[in-house]
């Protein structure tokens, strides 16, 4: 799906915890997340702080977005 | 010699019992011979026959997995066969997913050779291509000719234990072996044919192609995402609670758009996962751990982003085909452009 809206013209950001697959699939913008169950969030922290994690990884997302690249690359 | 004896498996569609209104049929052996096993046994000759047919309901199969795979191996122990064949099953996805794990499992099973054919696009291939011999078919049953042609013999060249020759050669799905044989001419003589070939522009075959990986260009960055419209999408299968539309936990055959306007914050009340194949338990509490509204919807009050688009896309990633995700993207993206979306955030469990 990434690659279909990438060649649609859409810039698009894949936020995922397994990043081999995520470059096998040739997505370009790629932010790490943090558990297959719940890439978003982290179920042992309090809400607050799972919030702000979540708030990290989208804000993460968005500078990607704001980021030229030229080919895969993986924003840490 | 006798005969080769063959098990053949087939559904409930081939078998004549009905269609998806009859795909829960439970696993039944007939004596001989039925539906396409009559061509089968034509192009056998004297050489092998079809001893008997195993006949199981699409769903019936894959939806009891265990219990269908163990019934049907004991129902094939029984005849004691030299070779077992299923399908072939075209573009038929539960049919295919069926026919390879039940021959996959025949083999694990009983060690005997096995083979099935089906489309290259079923989801059947990719997933036991690698584990037994499939046939490469048509994408439908008018196909079906054609694909006994090749399946018979290549069968019989399997229950023999007689040499397979490459995939082309053959007619099966590449399993991605790489075998040594000894070739007439030496590497560098083959490699200035091949290049002579090129520089005449006539054709010629690589050794060793790559693998397809179809990459697409990025497009260039959002200037300012403070003005931009962005959209959700998720492989991760958020749906609203109750999945109105009943998108598949595995092999989704569609995907959702969901309207978030209104919503702040995700929660067990008002959403929930439909993927299957991943613990739902922590996406079920709180699907912004899969899917951030609350995040987002924070960012745009604060200016950060332009706005969140109305709609998410949702679908499940789990088994579904590459074809299908390929499609249901290419349609929703046509949306959101003309919905003036210009940026996308995908998210994957």
């Amino acid at each position: 799906m990434v690659k279909e809206i990438e060649r649609a013209g859409l810039p698009v950001v894949h936020m995922c915890t397994v990043v081999p697959i995520s470059l096998t699939v040739g997505a370009n913008r790629i932010v790490p997340t943090i558990a297959i169950p719940h890439p978003l969030g982290n179920p042992s922290l309090d809400m607050d702080e799972e919030k702000s994690l979540r708030r990290n990884l989208v804000e993460k997302a968005l500078k990607a977005l704001e980021t030229e690249v030229d080919g895969q690359k993986v924003f840490e | 010699m006798s005969k080769i004896r063959i098990v053949h498996y087939i559904n409930q569609f081939f078998a004549g019992i009905g269609g998806e209104e009859k795909a829960d049929y439970k696993p039944e052996i007939r004596e001989g011979i039925v539906g396409p096993g009559m061509e089968f046994n034509k192009k056998f000759g004297d050489e092998a026959e079809i001893v008997a047919t195993i006949i199981c309901g699409d769903s019936y199969f894959n939806e009891n997995l265990d219990e269908a795979k163990a019934k049907v191996i004991d129902m094939v122990k029984e005849y004691n066969p030299d070779l077992f064949i299923a399908g072939p099953a075209f573009n038929a996805g539960r049919y295919g997913v069926a026919c390879g794990t039940i021959a996959n499992a025949v083999k694990e099973e009983l060690n005997i050779p096995v083979l099935t054919g089906m489309y290259e696009e079923n989801p059947g291939a990719d997933m036991f291509k690698k584990d037994v011999y499939i046939m490469e078919t048509k994408n439908s049953a008018a196909g079906m000719r054609k694909a006994i042609k090749t399946m018979a013999p290549f069968a019989i060249k399997l229950a023999k234990g007689e040499e397979i020759g490459g995939p082309k050669e053959e007619g099966y799905m590449a399993r991605g072996i790489r075998k040594n044989y000894f070739a007439d001419k030496r590497g560098s003589a083959r490699a200035v044919d091949m290049l002579i070939n090129k520089l005449n522009k006539k054709k010629f075959e690589t050794e060793f192609p790559m693998p397809n990986f179809d990459r697409v260009d990025p497009n260039p960055a959002i200037k300012d995402i403070t003005k931009s419209k962005i959209a959700l999408v998720t492989s991760g299968g958020i749906v609203p609670k109750g999945n109105p539309d009943h998108i598949e936990s595995s092999s989704a055959s569609k995907y959702g758009k969901y309207d978030i306007q209104g919503f702040n914050d995700l929660t067990s009340e008002t959403h929930e996962t439909a993927h299957g194949g991943y613990d739902p338990v922590y996406a079920n509490e709180d699907a912004d751990r899969v899917l951030p509204v609350d995040v987002l919807r924070d960012l745009e009050k604060e200016g950060k982003i332009g706005e969140l688009h109305r709609y998410f896309y949702t679908t499940t990633g789990n088994g579904t085909a590459v074809a299908s995700s390929k499609a249901f993207a290419e349609e929703f993206a046509k949306e959101l452009i003309a919905d003036g979306v210009e940026a996308v955030i995908l998210t994957s469990t």
